[in-house]
């Protein structure tokens, strides 16, 4: 099954001190609220993929009918001869990594700038938000013309060089997107987590001759940690996924060079048909997120019982 | 916080900062008012005579099914989360029984679970029970998708629900229905209202199940907008258009709600 189990630890001590009385009720009766979204997402999330894993046994293209026999490990093995496939992965760890940090990093310095009361500060915030609020699909397509075009696009405009942006760097050009794309939700995050800092230790800090950057390192990155870790958590969830802009923007080209796996493997099942090889793919990208994401949920929890604690 | 530069000038550079970046959205709704011709030229034309042409050719492609579709599958799913969340969170939080930290941890992993994973099965199940290209497989899909995030934020609201009260109704007799609508849900209604409104976004912007489930009935405006990468060479300001036509309800929302969108995003943390 493809459920990543929580990492072991005692329940949150909110969750201990929340808790009412037993009273008479049964367990079970304690459970029903929480089972129909349970069954619900069960079925929905992991029955597909339980038939993935079936699928990725077998060899079984759909142009070639009756063609579907078990092979074993089969579609594994040439999974991992196929370098496309180790192209796309790498692709994909570099997309989530570089764009997250730099999401991350725009995001901070705008919370910071709109973490002060300024003329239209409301205006300038609406205005940051935006990218994240229209389509990812919109997004990509105005970036891949109005920015990206090589002769009338604003890029060529601004450098006055005719460069072809999207088949000359064009994993760079698919991350510029996405990050635009992620910048306003790390910063509305973030901006979240500045204006909740308790203001009596900043104006202590301030008695206390600390400098500016003094503050903001002793005081309001420890502060910021959870919500940092929140962003990073959400925003690689979300960016590990990323389909829209490769999809729209390059179609992972030229060649495979802005390929991820996302894009991979709906090629493959979409427009190669090959159901085996693809699902034995999805199998393996699951395998390897079920590894970081252990690691992940388990800094999730870490956060959350922190949370509760200082309440 | 002082600035060595003064206030005034620290305003300016987030301004400019600020334009600079949602400068392609700028142009986005500049090019969609433009004429094809417009459009792209080289320089860029900002000075030009506005038209309303492009947003009438967008509706003679026939846009309004997909908004109708986008519309109806986002409200309908977004009300499932609501539907099934509510309950669920309040298990988790308020009434939390073994087993909690491991619930809470499996709906999280699922989110982390890649789509891709799944759309292979989904593709063929879909097939198999005629709902491929109809809306519902798009709400079954987009609940699944939102509910545990909605777990976790409405979690969070609940844990805020003041312990006695809920101690005090129970006392009285009430059952859980009663409690949840009488004592529970006004105290954690904004915090529902943040999740819903997160939902909606994610649920309007999802495009993945979309453009792989979906095709001319059921298809929701992001699959509208795949119809111009064909074409967009020739039609800019057309395209502009569709982007602006389809990306405004959630714009206008988002806007609206910005203060909810800071809280659901940040799971209450933020009173």
């Amino acid at each position: 099954m493809a459920t990543i189990s929580a990492p072991a630890r005692p329940e949150p001590a909110h969750a201990k001190k929340a808790a009412p009385k037993r009273g008479t009720d049964t367990p079970f009766k304690r459970r029903l609220p929480l089972l129909p979204a349970l069954l619900f997402v069960v079925a929905v999330t992991q029955l597909p993929f339980v038939l993935t894993v079936f699928y990725s046994f077998q060899s079984w293209n759909l142009v070639r009918p009756g063609s579907r026999h078990f092979v074993g490990l089969q579609n594994y093995i040439d999974v991992f001869a196929d370098s496309t496939f180790l192209g796309a992965l790498l692709n994909t760890v570099v997309l989530t990594v570089v764009c997250v940090f730099f999401s991350l990093l725009l995001g901070l310095g705008l919370a910071i700038l709109l973490d002060r009361k300024f003329l239209g500060r409301g205006v300038v915030r609406t205005l940051l938000i935006t990218p994240f609020l229209i389509l990812p699909a919109a997004g990509a397509l105005l970036w891949k013309t109005t920015m990206f075009d090589p002769t009338y696009g604003l890029l060529h405009f601004v450098f006055g060089t005719d460069v072809d942006w999207l088949s000359e760097f064009p994993l760079a050009a698919v991350m510029a997107q996405v990050v635009w794309q992620w910048t306003p939700f790390m910063m509305l995050l973030i901006l979240a987590g500045l204006q909740s800092q308790p203001k009596d230790v900043l104006e202590a800090a301030s008695v206390d001759g600390a400098g500016r950057w003094r503050t903001f390192t002793a005081i309001t990155l420890p502060h910021l940690s959870r919500f940092l870790q929140l962003a990073t958590l959400l925003g690689a969830i979300y960016i590990v996924n990323s389909f829209d802009a490769i999809f729209l923007m390059t179609q992972g080209g030229p060649g495979t060079a802005s390929t991820n796996l996302p894009f991979y493997i709906y090629q493959r099942a979409f427009q190669g048909f090959d159901i085996g090889q693809s699902s034995a793919m999805g199998v393996i990208v699951v395998i390897l997120t079920m590894i970081v994401a252990t690691f992940a949920l388990r800094l999730m929890f870490r956060t959350f019982s922190v949370q509760g604690g200082a309440k | 916080m002082k600035s060595r530069f003064g206030p005034g000038a620290l305003t300016v550079a987030t301004w400019v900062i600020a334009i600079l970046f949602v400068f392609p959205l700028l142009w986005m709704i500049l090019t969609a008012f433009k004429q094809e011709a417009d459009a792209y030229t080289d320089p860029p034309r900002l000075f030009f005579s506005p038209t309303l042409d492009q947003f009438a050719g967008v509706l003679e492609r026939g846009f309004l099914p997909y908004l109708s579709n986008s519309a109806f599958v986002t409200v309908v799913s977004t009300l499932f989360v609501l539907l099934l969340g509510i309950p669920a969170a309040y298990a988790l939080s308020l009434a939390p029984v073994k087993g909690t930290s491991n619930a809470l941890g499996f709906f999280l992993s699922t989110k982390m679970l890649p789509i891709v994973a799944a759309i292979i099965p989904l593709y063929v199940i879909s097939q198999n029970t005629q709902l491929l290209d109809n809306v519902w497989a798009l709400i079954i899909l987009y609940t699944s998708m939102n509910l545990p995030l909605a777990i976790w934020m409405m979690r969070s609201f609940f844990l805020e629900v003041p312990h006695e009260m809920i101690e005090a109704g129970r006392i009285d007799g009430a059952t859980l229905p009663i409690l949840l609508r009488k004592i529970i849900m006004p105290v954690v209604a904004p915090g529902v209202a943040a999740t819903a409104l997160i939902c909606v976004i994610f649920s309007w912007t999802e495009f993945f199940y979309s453009v792989n489930l979906t095709a001319a009935r059921a298809g929701t405006v992001p699959v509208f907008l795949v119809g111009f990468i064909t074409s967009e060479g020739l039609y800019w300001a057309q395209l502009s258009a569709a982007a602006l036509l389809a990306s405004l309800p959630v714009m206008i929302v988002g806007w609206i709600a910005q203060n909810h969108l800071v809280r659901g995003l940040s799971m209450g943390a933020v009173k």
